[in-house]
């Protein structure tokens, strides 16, 4: 617990009023930034000496159709150093948000991921493609409008080779 | 119209039906699966070769690793969207003569995946011989399958299936 306690006064010795929110929730931190502090505060969570959150566990996308900002970015750290675990949480809408693929590698598809399924746009990453459906596929599966089944899948369906497309 | 060759009706007689047969007899008994799953329905065609069921009773245990090195193509598994380009193009390096299997709910129909990301059965985008229901399929229904496809084989005419196809021809 007193471990947790440090988590949460670091923070607010370094960025004070810019962290939203700290809640132990299951007697793990849960910490709750704005989008454009995300880039510097988990830069200083993965290089801090002590704290040192060299592993990106998860990141994933949550949407609150009914709620704006509409989509809530999760980060799941670990420290295989100090052993310490922390959530980060942040809300952002379709317009996007900053990469930390430079962070951690892990990040590059996972981020990808929630490009995919949400729609939700990762500013100066690598490689910002589709990851799991096919190039040419339309909408974000992952969305609470999405219909469940998709738009078409009882349409034929068709695939035309690189080399037939050539000809 | 006097009709020539293969169109006069030789392939009706005698002779023809014997090189009919031979040669139908050696093409079902030598199958050569090519190695390749796409889920858990490929575990069951994997214990189909095994020694408990052994698929090489009916002649079609080499599993080549190449597609260019066989002639049936056993689709087991979820076909998704992403994934059906590898298949056809899988499916096109093979020479002919060549036979497909549908093996399992979702290769035949989509399955239980009546989804965006799911081909609603291989059919769409391959030819298939035989189709083998369950989900996933026994390996005995895999062999049974494999003896259906055996029996198809066996009535076929190298009219429609000749002896020697072109490069860029199909069968």
């Amino acid at each position: 617990m007193s471990e947790k306690n440090k988590l949460f006064e670091k923070l607010s010795e370094n960025f004070g009023d810019r962290i939203l929110e700290t809640v132990l929730s299951f007697g793990e931190p849960v910490v709750t930034i704005h989008k454009k502090d995300v880039r510097e505060i988990l830069f200083f969570l993965k290089n801090d000496t002590e704290l040192s959150f060299d592993m990106l566990v998860d990141l994933f996308g949550i949407d609150y159709p009914e709620e704006e900002p509409r989509f809530e970015i999760v980060y799941i750290l670990r420290s295989v150093k100090s052993n310490g675990k922390v959530t980060v949480k942040t809300r952002t809408g379709e317009d996007g948000m900053d990469t930390v693929s430079d962070l951690w590698k892990a990040a590059d598809w996972l981020e990808r991921e929630i490009y995919d399924m949400f729609g939700v746009k990762f500013a100066d990453h690598p490689d910002l493609r589709r990851i799991y459906t096919d190039d040419d596929f339309e909408g974000h599966p992952l969305r609470k409008d999405f219909p469940l089944e998709g738009r078409d899948y009882d349409k034929p369906f068709t695939v035309t080779l690189e080399e037939e497309r050539r000809k | 119209m006097e009709k020539r060759g293969i169109g006069m009706g030789i392939e009706n007689s005698v002779p023809i039906k014997m090189v009919d047969y031979i040669i139908n007899w050696s093409r079902k008994n030598s199958l050569f699966p090519v190695t390749f799953g796409l889920a858990c329905c490929a575990l069951e065609m994997m214990v189909a070769s095994s020694a408990e069921y052994d698929i090489a009773r009916f002649g079609a245990e080499v599993f080549r690793p190449s597609p260019r090195q066989s002639d049936l193509m056993i689709v087991a598994g979820t076909l998704t969207k992403k994934m059906a380009p590898m298949v056809k193009r899988i499916y096109e390096q093979m020479p002919n003569p060549k036979w497909v299997i549908a093996f399992g709910a979702c290769a035949s129909s989509g399955g239980i995946f009546r989804s965006y990301s799911v081909v609603q059965g291989v059919d769409q985008i391959l030819p298939v011989d035989v189709y083998i229901p369950g989900c996933p399929p026994r390996p005995e229904a895999l062999l049974k399958g494999l003896m259906e496809l055996q029996k198809k084989i066996q009535k076929e005419t190298i009219k429609d299936r000749p002896l020697i196809t072109l490069p860029g021809k199909t069968a």
